[in-house]
C-alpha cells in the first residue's frame, strides 16, 4: 500500500496498526516463550485478515477492531499469561481466542 | 304422475341442497382456515462477522395462532423451527433479566414484555440503537457495563456498622425512597432511546448510570454521598441530559430515569443535606 517514503493512512489504517502495536506492547510484559508465541499468533491473524478482508469493507474492519480491542484489554491484564489460538480445519474463518 | 314428479324432485332437490351445504361447508372451511392462519411478518435485522456483508432485513411469516403472544415467543418460534441461525439474548422471558432488550417496531422494548401487534402490518426487529452489534440482535454492552461500574454501585460506609457482623439498619421511610430505582434491570432501553447518550456515549454516562447514582446518594447507609454527587458533576457526565425523557418512555419496568436525574442536579445545587 502507498510509497514506503510517505504512506498516507487512512485514520482507520492507522487505527490497525495502532492496536497491533498494542498487542505487541502487551506481550512484551508476558515470560519470553509466551511472548514469541502471542507475537506468532498476533501477526499471523493480522496478516490473514489483511488477505482475506475486503478494504472497502469498513463495517467488519470495525468490527474487527473493536473484537480486537476487547481481546487486548484482556491480555494488558496481568492476570492472562497467554494467547492460544484454536483453528478448526472446516471453516477457513473460524478461530477462537480465549 | 304426482308421486313421480315428486321423485324426481327429490333427487334434484336433495343435490341442491347438497351442493350449497357443500359450499357452506367450504366456506366454513375456508374461513376456518383463514381464522386458524394469521400470518404475521416479522422483519428481523441480520448481520453476522462470518459473513461480512451489509446488514439487511430478512422476513419471516410466523403463524400467530400457533405462537404466544409476546415478541420473544415469535423470536423462539423462528429460531426453533425456521432459522436456528437467528441470535439474540434472552433467559427469564419475564422481564427480570433484561437480556432481551431490543428495538421493536422503533421502540425499545423488552422482547418478553412487549406484545405482538395483531395489525396484519409487518414488524421490525432491530438490535438496540446506536449500539455496535456483535451477531444479529446481539449488542456490545461494554461500555454500558463499564458506566455502571464506574458509579460505584455498591454501598459504601466510612463508619463500620454499629455492632460487628451485623447489617446497617433503615427506616422504612428512607427504604421508600428507593421506590422506583432499585427495581432497574440495566436493560439498557433508556440510555440507548437517549439521543443525548447517541451523540457522547462516552462520555454521557446515560439514563440508567444515572439513576443507579441516584441510587446510591439517596441510600440512607451510604456515608459517601458528597463524593458520589462530585464525582458525577461533570458537563458531560450528568449535564448531558436535556430531559428529553425518551428514557421514561422506553423503560419496560416503568420507571422514570429522567427523573432522578432532575433529583441529581437538584442536589448539586442545594447540597445533600437540604434533601
Amino acid at each position: 500500500m502507498g510509497a514506503s517514503s510517505s504512506p498516507k493512512l487512512s485514520g482507520m489504517q492507522k487505527q490497525v496498526l495502532s492496536l497491533y502495536r498494542g498487542f505487541l506492547r502487551a506481550a512484551r510484559s508476558k515470560s519470553a516463550e509466551d511472548r514469541h508465541k502471542i507475537e506468532s499468533i498476533v501477526s499471523g491473524e493480522f496478516r490473514r485478515n489483511s488477505k482475506q478482508v475486503d478494504r472497502k469493507n469498513f463495517l467488519y474492519i470495525e468490527y474487527l477492531l473493536r473484537r480486537g480491542q476487547k481481546q487486548l484489554d484482556q491480555l494488558k491484564s496481568p492476570d492472562t499469561v497467554g494467547l492460544s489460538s484454536l483453528n478448526v480445519s472446516v471453516s477457513e474463518t473460524i478461530d477462537s481466542k480465549p | 304422475m304426482a308421486t313421480a314428479m315428486f321423485r324426481r324432485a327429490l333427487p334434484r332437490a336433495s343435490a341442491l341442497s347438497r351442493y350449497t351445504r357443500a359450499r357452506a361447508h367450504a366456506s366454513e372451511a375456508e374461513q376456518k382456515e383463514r381464522a386458524s392462519t394469521s400470518l404475521k411478518t416479522f422483519s428481523i435485522y441480520r448481520w453476522t462477522p462470518e459473513n461480512p456483508t451489509k446488514p439487511e432485513l430478512q422476513d419471516y411469516q410466523i403463524d400467530l395462532k400457533d405462537c404466544g403472544p409476546m415478541v420473544l415467543d415469535a423470536l423462539i418460534k423462528i429460531k426453533n423451527e425456521v432459522d436456528p441461525t437467528l441470535t439474540f439474548r434472552r433467559s427469564c422471558r419475564e422481564g427480570i433479566c433484561g437480556s432481551c432488550a431490543m428495538n421493536i417496531d422503533g421502540c425499545n422494548g423488552l422482547a418478553c414484555l412487549t406484545k405482538i401487534e395483531s395489525g396484519s402490518s409487518a414488524s421490525t426487529i432491530t438490535p438496540l440503537p446506536h449500539m455496535f452489534v456483535i451477531k444479529d440482535l446481539v449488542v456490545d454492552m461494554t461500555n454500558f457495563y463499564n458506566q455502571y461500574k464506574s458509579i460505584e454501585p455498591w454501598l459504601k460506609r466510612k463508619n463500620p456498622p454499629e455492632t460487628k457482623g451485623k447489617e446497617v439498619l433503615q427506616s422504612k421511610k428512607d427504604r421508600a425512597k428507593l421506590d422506583g430505582m432499585y427495581e432497574c434491570i440495566l436493560c439498557a432501553c433508556c440510555s440507548t432511546s437517549c439521543p443525548s447518550y447517541w451523540w457522547n456515549p462516552e462520555s454521557y454516562l446515560g439514563p440508567a448510570a444515572l439513576l443507579h447514582a441516584n441510587r446510591w446518594i439517596s441510600d440512607s447507609r451510604d456515608e459517601y454521598t458528597q463524593e458520589r454527587l462530585d464525582a458525577i458533576n461533570d458537563e458531560f457526565k450528568l449535564y448531558r441530559c436535556h430531559t428529553i425523557l425518551n428514557c421514561a418512555r422506553a423503560c419496560p419496568k416503568g420507571l422514570n430515569p429522567g427523573k432522578q436525574i432532575a433529583h441529581i442536579k437538584g442536589l448539586q445545587i442545594s447540597g445533600p443535606s437540604n434533601a
